[in-house]
């Protein structure tokens, strides 16, 4: 990836319903604003999204970052939490840890992974037991 | 279909966006889990839903969405409404289930085309 032209972060804080969505909303209207193919900003907003939602279902506090290049977006959801035991068993459909709350909110389809895979081009998730998770997600544009 | 006609098919009234009236809809989808919602819905369509919390503002914004549309007698709080006002995303209301509510926009739909 080249040197990054724009770098913005978001912090996101665990548990909190009310901003939650709020990282991924000033994400999409950062990328509109810099003129990003429609296309490419919906894709990054639904993986925003999942990303930032994950962090506010999961762990305990968080932060988001865009980075914008010439050819590549980035965007980085890392944490403070109890992080993934499985990977592999969290980004198949249907597995969800989430809260009876969560669930009754329409949260814990087990589908917010999937499509954070789905909309990227690459994902990569690093994840430490007990200490937190960062999940990274390239998305090609141009 | 427009708005106006998926209030006048599901007798449904509007909470915000009083004048998206004309809005054009491109489809419907069904579905109270959000990442569902996120992962399957398309732009430009009317969200059928019984989740109330602001966070359907949320989705609906990120997906741009046509509409939000409180099935079964459903109803927002201040919070969703406010949140919805302060970003331009129309939320509509209606007492009928959601099977007859998206029954009832799906013969409309077929008899459209
Ligand atoms: N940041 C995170 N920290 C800790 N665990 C996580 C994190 N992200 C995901 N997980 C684990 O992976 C599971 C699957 O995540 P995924 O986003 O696919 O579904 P979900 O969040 O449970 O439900 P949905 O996204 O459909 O509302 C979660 O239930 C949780 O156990
Ligand atoms: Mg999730």
């Amino acid at each position: 990836m080249t040197t990054p032209g724009m770098v913005l972060h978001f912090s996101v804080e665990g548990g909190d319903f009310a901003a939650a969505g709020e990282a991924a909303s000033k994400i999409k209207k950062a990328l509109r604003k810099i003129g990003i193919d429609a296309g490419v900003i919906r894709r990054v907003a639904i993986a925003a999204y999942e990303a930032e939602m994950n962090i506010v279902l999961h762990a305990r506090r968080g932060r988001m970052t865009l980075e914008v290049a010439e050819d590549k977006l980035r965007v980085i959801a890392e944490d403070e939490g109890p992080g993934i035991a499985d990977v592999d068993q969290a980004m198949q459909e249907g597995f969800s840890t989430a809260s009876d709350l969560a669930r009754e909110m329409g949260f814990g389809a087990g589908m917010g992974l999937p499509n954070m895979k789905k909309c990227s081009d690459t994902i990569t998730i690093e994840t430490v037991k007990d200490r937190g998770t960062k999940v990274i997600m390239d998305f090609n544009h141009r | 279909m427009n708005l106006k006609e998926v209030l006048e098919k599901t007798e449904a009234r509007m909470i915000t966006g009083e004048s998206e009236t004309d809005r054009e809809c491109r489809g419907f989808y069904v579905s109270d889990l959000l990442s569902d919602v996120m992962g399957n819905a398309g732009e430009g369509e009317v969200w059928l839903t019984i989740q109330t919390h602001s966070n359907v503002v949320a989705v609906a914004l990120l997906l741009n969405l046509a509409a939000v549309l409180f099935t079964a007698g459903a109803e927002p709080d201040a919070t969703t409404i406010e949140k919805a006002r302060a970003e331009g995303v129309v939320l509509l209301a209606t007492a009928l289930p959601t099977f007859e509510a998206a029954g009832r926009l799906y013969r409309a739909l077929m008899e459209e085309k």
